[in-house]
């Protein structure tokens, strides 16, 4: 909402500057964007104190002088003015500054002597007509300051005010003067309004009124439809002069960025962006049989508005309409057939109230937003109609003349507003302190609300009607924290119980996952979860890209992609890994939700050097161990088996015997320098989406326990007893797998054995195909002797004929 | 000659906010809480005191998977969800991705993170709001930071209230107030919806976006840097 300062002061009289109020306002009650004064034009105008002044040796008028702006260096500058002094201070227009005439001002000489700059008049900068020389400064200011800061309020100033959505009773000028008047204590006025003898014409003309329909002076108005259309206000002024409107209107309306018009229709935006009531001007001799009819349109009815635009509305959408068709988009813009013309004499004013989602459903089909659906949408002061009509028509008569024949009210006022009860204690509660009973009623008094006391130390207040966002106790408890301002809250931390919340265990299964992959080197991605992929089922029902309209499934799917992206960029080691949310179909509502950690590994192993400047590429076996790591990490104390696959992905990865994830090989997008990729997949767990309760309801018993403990490690003796070991070179027919060879080693292979690993994998030539042979590496300890040679080779044995008898596996020769 | 070096990996730069963040709080007695980001539409609005069919909502436009269920707009609900689930007193943080129907460019993303906290007892004032936020502002930034609270409006709070501090950013602007959070008084509907009686019980929440701030810190020109999961960019904050 853009304000201008002095229209603002025209309905709350004050003397504050405009910085003052924009202040002022952006503490109590909206965000202010931007004060710009109407005269930036001398923006770049700064104080300039003349150091030296000598007449010019060739001109019996000009001077030539010394000028400090600020800059460091002082300034050659001729001056032809007949006051210039030494030690004064005057507005000073560096070379290059555009001058309010347009004027550009340029180092050039004059008579000889080089000028940097012009030292200019009151009347060179706009500011009065008389030519008395240059303007000296009486100012403390530094040379180099701003004219701006120097002079003061300048003219107006256009204050750019967020109004937030709540408060529609702040989109006009005398709204946000309430507040200035409220906040400030000073009472509110009229501003131009106050004609007191058009006035009185206005509130003396015929009047009548009625539920669904009235005629007066040859004039119908008739509402079919009330819901959308509560109250229909026609007023009709005869024998007006359309024209331009004079300088003081124009000035308002320029003062906030809207061009003036015409005198009729300067008048209704006057009335729309100082009071908040939307207005519409018809030329009544336009209507076909002088009537308004409130109505459902009909199959291909059409109406251009004012844009030039042919609007198709979809049969039985409200409008007003005349006796034949549609002559306006209801709140929202007027037709361009019944608009007021230079011609027009007559008009008939529409002062309407209509349902705010109404406004918003014929704004919406048509796509279509003015100041007038803006408002409406956001809830006009219904209340306060009547009293925009009479202003609207006493403004027009005063600008375009005419006479005000006949006002029609249709339909019904809006209710009373209800009452709320305010209890202090409650005040006291919530705002932390208690604030005084009178304070209170003194706050909310100023904004407009009658207060009364009641019986139990309550008070009992009546929000205005342009207050609609007011309907609790705890709206006014609101209302009183914004007016006293935010820095009455004493900012003292005070005691606190500790929560009933545990730290969810995603949460944390989610940092030990990243800061272990963080510590293995990769790095951790945010990317955009949609796909174009559909095994998630979850389609959005507007997306915002149609290739990427699926939520995914997997974060592999995004990781490969984020992947393909680097290499297009020519970079070929690429790292990564997330925690996400993935998105699977399921029976219910909502979609399975589940937080997974995806990894990426392509590249090299290790960062090149020069003991070893092309390492080898990451490959199965990284990922492998990378995954097995990741899980024990993901899920502490969990038993971590990593299955082989036939097919599909390269291994399962079970936790306690439940399937958790996969390492599988990424198939991407690859140039052929590239190395291949490897990805691996974790579910850290479910995130259950069903309703905790039913509406209104609590159920605590839901709330989550904490983390499962996890069993200790329990200390094992450190060995005293060397170990010793052997070497078994095995042959595997083919099926059998490292982790079937490894089970029965450890079965056979007692209580002394320490540690079992594979050291040597072969295939090739010298074996059948698909039979592999695969060295193991057994270590055995006793905790208090030396294990003799016969004690092993006794083991071994055993072990041979085990594998032998159950895998077919027998020793390499 | 220079020694052999490992691949160093790195922390998200939003991620790395996030942690700042909840390191503050979780000083001052608040614990993480999650919740789905695929949600009802009475979670994401109706719990939250959203009138149907308002302007207000127009604010978060909305990613729809059916006709009533979306994508969350803010982490909100997990507040909703928690005070159906927990007895108070509560003190939670909620960060997690949220979703609006905004453009993929360079000031905006249709998918972002959010952090927000809720603290729920009896006897809890805006006095508690305006302390324990100023505490955090303070510390995030620096002891000598002026705060200040300015008037707004989100439909689940009351009194509502936006949080700004005045700092140098570093730009060359010098010290101005910026923006940081969003806050206010958890509004009486709300906790009826979840079956807490706010008679009995009060709170405050608060809510801001990391991504700003993560832009802010390191000056970055453009949002999707945070989402294209370039390794040029990713490896500039490895640690």
């Amino acid at each position: 909402m853009i304000v201008s300062h002095e229209w603002l002061r025209g309905f709350a009289p004050h003397d504050k500057s405009a910085h003052e109020i924009g202040e002022l306002l952006n503490d109590h009650a909206v965000t202010l964007d931007g004060l710009e004064s109407l005269r930036r034009d001398i923006a770049p105008i700064v104080v300039g104190l003349v150091v030296e002044q000598a007449p010019h040796p060739d001109s019996d008028h000009l001077s030539i002088t010394k000028v400090d702006d600020g800059s460091g260096t002082l300034l050659d500058v001729v001056c032809g003015a007949p006051n210039v002094r030494a030690g004064v201070k005057y507005p000073f227009a560096r070379s290059g500054t555009t001058m309010p005439d347009g004027l550009l001002i340029q180092k050039r000489k004059i008579r000889g002597h080089t000028s940097n700059g012009m030292l200019c008049s009151a009347r060179e900068l706009k500011l009065s007509t008389e030519h008395d020389g240059i303007l000296a400064l009486t100012t403390d200011a530094e040379p180099g300051t701003p004219i701006l800061e120097v002079l003061g309020d300048l003219g107006d100033s256009q204050l750019n005010l967020d109004v937030l959505p709540n408060r529609p009773d702040l989109l006009s000028h005398r709204g946000m003067a309430r507040e200035v008047s409220a906040l400030l204590g000073v009472p509110l006025a009229l501003a131009d309004l106050s004609q007191a003898g058009y006035d009185a014409a206005a509130a003396a003309a015929p009047t009548v009124q009625g539920a669904t329909s009235a005629t007066l002076d040859g004039v119908t108005v008739r509402i079919d439809d009330t819901a959308s259309c509560p109250r229909y206000q026609a007023v009709v002024i005869r024998g007006i002069t359309v024209g331009p409107s004079p300088e003081w209107m124009r000035e308002r309306l320029e003062a906030v960025g809207s061009r003036s018009i015409n005198n009729v229709v300067d008048a209704t935006n006057y009335i729309l962006l100082g009071l908040g009531q939307p207005v519409h001007a018809f030329d009544l001799q336009k209507l076909t049989e002088h009537t308004i009819v409130v109505r459902p349109s009909r199959a291909g009815e059409t109406l251009v508005t004012l844009d030039g635009t042919e609007r198709t509305i979809a049969a039985g959408t409200t409008m007003i309409c005349d006796a034949a068709r549609p002559v306006a988009l209801a709140g929202v813009m007027g037709g361009r057939d019944s608009e007021v013309t230079d011609t027009t004499t007559d008009i008939l004013l529409e002062v309407a109230n209509f349902s705010p989602r109404f406004v918003r459903k014929v704004r919406k089909a048509v796509g279509l937003l003015t100041d007038a659906s803006y408002r409406y949408e956001r809830g006009i002061d219904d209340a306060a109609s009547p009293e925009a009509a009479l202003h609207c028509a006493a403004l027009i008569a005063q600008l375009a003349g005419g006479r005000i024949t006949a006002r029609l009210d249709v339909g019904a006022a809006p209710a009373a507003r209800a009452a709320v009860t305010l209890r202090p204690s409650r005040v006291a509660k919530l705002l932390g302190d208690p604030v005084p009973t009178p304070e209170i009623t003194r706050l909310l008094q100023a904004l407009g609300c009658t207060v009364t006391a009641s019986a139990d130390d309550a008070l009992v207040v009546t929000p205005p009607s342009w207050r609609q966002d007011v309907l609790l106790e705890v709206d006014l408890i609101e209302e009183v924290l914004r007016c006293r301002g935010f820095d009455t809250v004493q900012d003292e931390l005070r005691a606190f119980r500790p929560g009933t919340v545990h730290d969810h265990p995603l949460h944390l299964a989610e940092l030990r996952v990243r800061d272990h992959l963080v510590g293995r080197g990769l790095y951790e991605t945010r990317p955009m979860p949609f796909t174009k992929d559909e095994t998630s089922g979850s389609r959005l029902q507007n997306p915002l890209a149609e290739d990427e309209p699926y939520l995914r499934a997997s974060i592999l799917d995004t990781l490969a992609r984020r992947a393909e992206y680097n290499l297009n960029r020519m970079e070929g080691d690429i790292r990564l890994f997330e925690v996400g949310h993935v998105f699977l179909p399921s029976m219910d509502r909502l979609p399975r939700e589940e937080v997974r950690v995806g990894a990426l590994l392509l590249g090299k192993r290790r960062p090149p050097h020069f003991t070893d400047p092309d390492p080898t590429s990451f490959d199965a076996w990284d990922a492998k161990a990378l995954a097995e790591s990741l899980t024990k990490v993901a899920f502490p104390g969990a038993t971590v088996a990593l299955v082989p696959m036939a097919q599909g992905p390269l291994w399962r990865v079970d936790a306690d015997g439940v399937t958790v994830g996969e390492v599988r090989a990424v198939s991407l997008d690859r140039p052929v320098w590239a190395s291949e990729a490897f990805g691996i997949e974790l579910t850290l767990g479910r995130m259950p989406s069903e309703d905790v309760a039913p509406v209104g309801r609590h159920a605590p018993e839901a709330g989550t326990a904490g983390s499962p403990s996890v069993a200790h490690v329990v200390y094992r003796t450190i060995p005293v007893m060397p170990a010793a070991g052997f070497d078994l070179a095995l042959v595997l027919p083919n099926g059998v797998s490292a982790a079937q060879v490894e089970e029965v080693l450890r079965r056979d292979s007692g209580e002394l054995l320490e540690s079992v690993h594979v050291f040597d994998e072969y295939r090739g030539d010298r074996l059948p195909a698909g039979v592999r042979s695969v060295g193991w590496r057994l270590q055995f300890r006793h905790p208090e002797r030396t294990l003799r040679d016969k004690e092993l080779d006794g083991r071994r044995s055993k072990l041979v004929s085990a594998l032998q008898r159950e895998l077919g596996v027998t020793v390499r020769g | 000659m220079p020694g052999r070096e490992s691949w160093i990996g790195a922390v998200h730069p939003v991620s790395a906010v996030i942690d700042e963040i909840s390191a503050i709080f979780r000083e001052l007695g608040f614990t993480i809480a999650l919740g789905p980001e695929a949600e009802t539409e009475w979670y994401n609005f109706g719990a939250l005191n959203f009138p149907a069919d308002h302007p207000a909502m127009e604010a978060h436009d909305t990613l729809y998977l059916t006709d009533d269920t979306l994508l969350r707009t803010h982490t909100s609900p997990v507040q909703v969800r928690t005070l159906q689930a927990h007895t108070p007193p509560i003190r939670i943080l909620c960060p997690g991705n949220v979703y609006r129907r905004d453009f993929f460019d360079a000031t905006h993303a249709p998918s972002f993170m959010q952090i927000e906290g809720l603290c729920i007892d009896e006897g809890i004032s805006f006095v508690d709001l305006k302390a324990t936020l100023s505490e955090f502002a303070r510390r995030f930034y620096s002891g000598s930071s002026k705060v200040r609270l300015r008037p707004s409006f989100f439909p689940f709070v009351e009194p509502g209230a936006e949080m700004d501090v005045e700092v140098d950013l570093g730009d060359g602007k010098g010290k101005r107030w910026v923006e940081i959070l969003g806050c206010g008084m958890v509004h009486p509907n709300v906790l009826d919806a979840a079956g807490i009686d706010s008679e009995k019980y009060s709170g405050w929440a608060f809510g801001m976006g990391p991504a700003r701030i993560a832009m802010s810190r390191h000056k970055l020109p453009d949002i999707r840097l945070l989402y294209d999961s370039d390794v040029r960019f990713l490896e500039q904050f490895a640690r």
